[in-house]
């Protein structure tokens, strides 16, 4: 699973172009040496940092929301590292791809 | 209730992995978690086809969940410890659930699964063994428990608290954001009603707030101490774990679940919906 590619979530059966998808995949380390974190919980804050939603990472390291329009961020939490908190804008007929590196 | 009498913590559940007459029982809104590795000796209950009718949008019946807990080896003195994904969501309703149908001694994991994956504690794909029993549930308890038209009644007259995400409450999404938005219902909330996420109850890795943080909380939207309440969100999960913390932990008096929660009511002709931030004129 070294290295494995953003974006490997398929979106058959999503209608994208009725959500604001933002997805993305949790890893460890950095380019080729990048490892997929599979028991990570990615939380979805809005603009106020109120929570929105959360999910926990497949076994890839993926996850996905259907969010609004607007700013939000994803607030990372996983076994043995600090939360990690990241800022992306989500758009109605798009798909928002973030690759968090813990 | 107190904290004492309905909370465990992780520490504890891994303390008494194989103390007698402990029941541990995972319950997940992916009811596929388990599955992939659970808590030692913790058996699994399927929110979708344990817990709800298959043809009525109903719960199963007393004779059903006499049925279930028997063939799952749950006997009535056992002490059920409930956990769950999604900070416990799940399996705060199905620690509503079982009190509806009279369990005694019912409690939850503080934190829910994810707190005990974040602790780096074990889990198992083992399914565990246990005899069957013969289990008695009691009548529903109705004062636990809200219908339609308790809820209509309550507007402007009772606590309504609608546990959604701001944006759901507002009418800007549909569902929690971790769900596709398509949905046949209206958007918005029920007019009167104030909105206190769920989320605000807990911390960030699950576990609860302390009693005077989540009191804080009530006060700061005007809680009234003298009105009975009534918790909802979508489906009814994430408001009976708010349910959970005003009946069990802060001790409130008369706290109903409404199951029914948003996608019935924005269902309902002819009620009436609030959009936006505001609570709204009864």
């Amino acid at each position: 699973m070294c290295g494995a590619k953003v974006g490997g979530l398929s979106l058959d059966g999503v209608n994208v172009a009725k959500e604001a998808v933002i997805q993305g995949q949790v890893v460890r380390g950095t380019g080729d040496d990048a490892t997929p974190v599979a028991s990570a919980y990615v939380r979805l804050l809005d603009q106020s940092g109120e929570f929105t939603a959360e999910v926990p990472t497949s076994a890839t390291g993926h996850f996905r929301f259907f969010a609004g329009d607007g700013q939000w961020t994803l607030r990372t939490l996983a076994p043995k590292a600090d939360p990690v908190d990241r800022l992306v804008q989500a758009q109605t007929g798009s798909v928002a791809e973030v690759l968090i590196t813990l | 209730m107190s904290r004492e009498n309905s909370l465990v913590s992780t520490q504890w559940v891994e303390d008494n992995l194989d103390t007698d007459k402990v029941v541990i029982i995972e319950v997940d809104e992916d009811t596929t978690a388990y599955d992939k590795g659970h808590i030692k000796g913790a058996i699994k209950l399927d929110w979708t086809t344990d817990l709800q009718d298959q043809v009525r949008r109903d719960f199963v019946n007393k004779e059903q969940f006499e049925a279930l807990l028997s063939s799952r080896g749950v006997a009535n003195d056992d002490t059920v410890v409930l956990y769950g994904g999604n900070n416990n969501w799940f399996a705060a309703y199905a620690y509503w659930y079982f009190k509806l149908y009279g369990h005694q001694d019912v409690k939850l994991m503080d934190g829910g699964r994810k707190k005990w994956e974040l602790d780096s504690r074990e889990l198992t794909d083992e399914l565990p063994q246990r005899a069957a029993t013969s289990y008695t549930a009691q009548e529903q308890d109705r004062s636990i428990r809200a219908f339609r038209d308790d809820v209509v009644a309550a507007i402007g007259t009772q606590n309504l608290v609608d546990v959604r995400s701001p944006d759901e409450y507002a009418g800007r999404l549909l569902a929690p954001a971790h769900l596709p938005q398509e949905q046949s219902q209206r958007a918005g909330h029920i007019p009167t009603s104030v909105n206190v996420p769920w989320s605000k109850n807990a911390n960030d890795d699950g576990t609860f707030k302390s009693d005077e943080d989540l009191q804080a909380l009530y006060n700061e939207v005007g809680f009234d101490e003298d009105k009975d309440t009534i918790a909802l969100c979508r489906i009814g999960e994430r408001s009976s774990l708010t349910w959970f913390v005003l009946q069990e932990l802060l001790g409130k008096k008369n706290v109903k679940n409404y199951d029914g929660s948003w996608t019935e009511y924005g269902s309902l002709v002819g009620v009436p919906i609030a959009l936006g931030d505001e609570p709204g004129d009864a």
